[in-house]
């Protein structure tokens, strides 16, 4: 069982029911769940998207999208049906709040997947589960069948004349499916390719029908902004970015673990404070802020607030708020490798410069690690990468490329000192044999 | 003749029943007769690609795409570790090479009595109780080289019988 963590610093808003037996259905509306769907149901579909826009509610799957906003998109008349997509594919490295929102609060992602419905005037979710989620799925099954013997889904939710169903879906093992349209093929039973943008989801989604689609923690959080009131919830973060983020602390850290802290929580708090410093007193080396994807940043660049907005401007992302804290002990270019390692294996092969730039990153960069490289190799890792940036249907490519271009241009001394058959000064796996 | 059981095949039928389009049940439902059978023989894409009505091509096309799809038998625990960034940061690699050493197999190797089988695998979002692995789907989180050989000898008395649940 994953281990809970806690912090007096933290503010607990879709943490709140961790621990306290909520995957029960009696016991989530003992404190307090399916009220907001209840209030969403008389209020109706304008005040729902309203409070959602003055919440300032992100999206929390990384690219921070205005949650409300999104919801308006979508037609308000549509010949086909609209759906809502709950993204619970969490597979970006350093990413587990997904895991811990099914785990111990399974009926806030059924509650606010109803809203989203009732918002955009929806009669059926999918709520979609990583293959590897299974004993996840399996707690969200049975939430869900609870939820339909309660009557709060179904042909008459809560005893009004709305309808709501819900289906769990499970993944068989793919990173790329957590990109929105690639999830949709998946749902619609075929290979997790990309579709090319426009139209956009919101306009021509799953089986063509208008389709909203959001992270599951976006969807967690959505009942609490609802029961707290959209003014009450953006107080709590900073300008533009509402309420909390459940960050993942991971790596090197005495205490890593997932805290919920307020947007624009300064990182290097989070790392000395929060999560305890750097295991064993050792130094900094590096900080990946939001998931594997999101370029690094140095020791001198991490006194900054965790939101969208600051971390871009630090040159970097807030992407899933999964903060991977490396000591200097750690190669920067075993962890690179690793890296890109892990997205040329996820490189869904469909647009070439993701599937042959991640190929050749990693063939480039295993054979630098290993101490055959040359300093032409540190310009080609450079000029690959840059090369991948925006040109593929989805982000993967960027994905692959961003963190490597962060790590060549932040740690290029080490990369030189690297070559001509100097030993890596950290090497231990010099043989890495992934997939 | 049907490879599913009657329990898969009652399975499947609630789950076609379910959505506006009938394929939907694809990608789970291959999941679910892997689970029963072990691996996608030929026989198991043949039904599905019946059950769902489509060719036995598109199945094929579509299940090499996902990585917990397997063509030939795994082991009847399936150890998969995690050697992703925030694993690899705490000793993912150390664990690895421990179940290398214990099962005497590498990456997607199994053991000649067919109980275990390793892989090496991306991350299965445990980054922040890492190092971590999967067994079959069961989580074992912030793991040490040294408790290897007690899960393991955990997993050997499961298939004994010995202990209803490892």
């Amino acid at each position: 069982m994953p281990r809970l963590v806690s912090h007096p610093d933290e503010v607990k808003i879709v943490t709140r029911r961790f621990g306290l037996g909520a995957a029960n259905i009696d016991r989530y509306v003992e404190l307090g769940g399916y009220e907001s769907a209840k209030k969403c149901l008389e209020q109706g579909p304008e005040w729902i998207i309203n409070e959602m826009k003055a919440s300032n509610l992100r999206g929390r799957g990384g690219a921070g999208f205005p949650t409300g906003m999104k919801w308006s998109f979508v037609p308000k008349q549509s010949a086909k049906p609209k759906y809502v997509l709950v993204n619970g594919d969490e597979s970006e490295p350093g990413t587990c709040k997904d895991h811990l929102i099914f785990l111990h609060d399974p009926h806030a992602v059924i509650e606010g997947t109803i809203i989203a419905g009732l918002a955009i005037g929806s009669k059926l979710g999918f709520i979609y589960l990583r293959g590897e989620y299974r004993y996840l799925l399996e707690i969200m099954e049975k939430a869900v069948a609870d939820a339909y013997a309660k009557g709060y889904l179904g042909k008459n939710i809560f005893g009004s004349d709305t309808e709501f169903q819900i289906i769990t879906q499970s993944g068989a093992g793919a990173y790329e499916v957590g990109e929105e349209s690639a999830l949709m093929e998946s749902l619609e039973g075929k290979r997790g390719v990309p579709r090319i943008k426009p139209p956009f989801p919101a306009v021509v989604g799953l089986y063509g029908g208008p389709t909203v689609i959001n992270n599951a923690e976006t969807i967690a959080t959505v009942p609490h902004v609802i029961a707290m009131g959209a003014a009450a919830y953006a107080e709590v973060g900073s300008p533009r970015n509402g309420g909390t983020r459940l960050f993942g602390v991971s790596g090197h850290v005495e205490r890593p673990g997932v805290y919920e802290l307020p947007m624009g929580y300064n990182l290097k708090k989070i790392i000395y404070e929060v999560a305890g410093g750097v295991r064993g007193g050792r130094g900094l080396k590096a900080v990946v802020p939001g998931g594997s994807s999101t370029p690094v940043l140095l020791p001198n660049e991490i006194d900054i607030g965790m939101d969208f907005d600051q971390v871009g401007k630090a040159g970097s992302m807030l992407g899933s708020g999964g903060v991977v804290v490396i000591d200097d002990q750690t190669c920067i270019v075993e962890f690179a490798l690793r890296t890109i390692s892990f997205y040329q294996h996820e490189s869904c092969g469909w647009c070439i410069p993701c599937r042959e730039g991640t190929d050749w990153l990693k063939k480039s960069l295993t054979r630098f690690h290993a101490g055959f490289g040359s300093m032409k190799d540190i310009d080609n890792i450079q000029y690959i990468a840059e090369n991948m940036m925006g040109r593929t249907f989805c982000p993967l490519g960027d994905a692959a490329a961003m963190p490597t271009l962060g790590f060549v241009k932040k740690f290029r001394k080490e990369f030189e000192d690297h070559l001509d058959g100097k030993p890596c000064p950290f090497a231990k796996h010099v043989d890495l044999a992934v997939v | 003749m049907s490879v599913f059981s009657p329990q898969l095949a009652a399975r499947f039928d609630a789950l076609v029943a379910k959505y506006p389009l009938r394929r939907s049940a694809l990608v789970p439902m291959l999941l679910y007769a892997q689970d029963e059978v072990g691996y996608l023989s030929d026989a198991v894409l043949a039904e599905v690609a019946e059950r769902i009505g489509i060719t036995e091509l598109d199945v094929r096309n579509v299940a090499t795409y996902y990585s917990m799809l397997r063509f030939k038998p795994a082991g009847k625990y399936n150890v998969q570790v995690c050697t992703n960034i925030s694993c690899m940061l705490r000793g993912g690699y150390e664990i690895l090479e421990r179940f290398q050493d214990e099962l005497h197999i590498g990456h997607k190797g199994v053991t000649a009595d067919g109980q275990f089988s390793l892989e090496e695998v991306e991350c299965i979002g445990a980054c922040c109780w890492a190092p971590a692995i999967q067994v079959n789907y069961d989580f074992h989180d912030e793991l040490t080289p040294e408790q290897v050989p007690g899960i393991l000898a955990g997993y050997r008395a499961k298939a004994e019988g010995k202990v209803a649940d490892a």
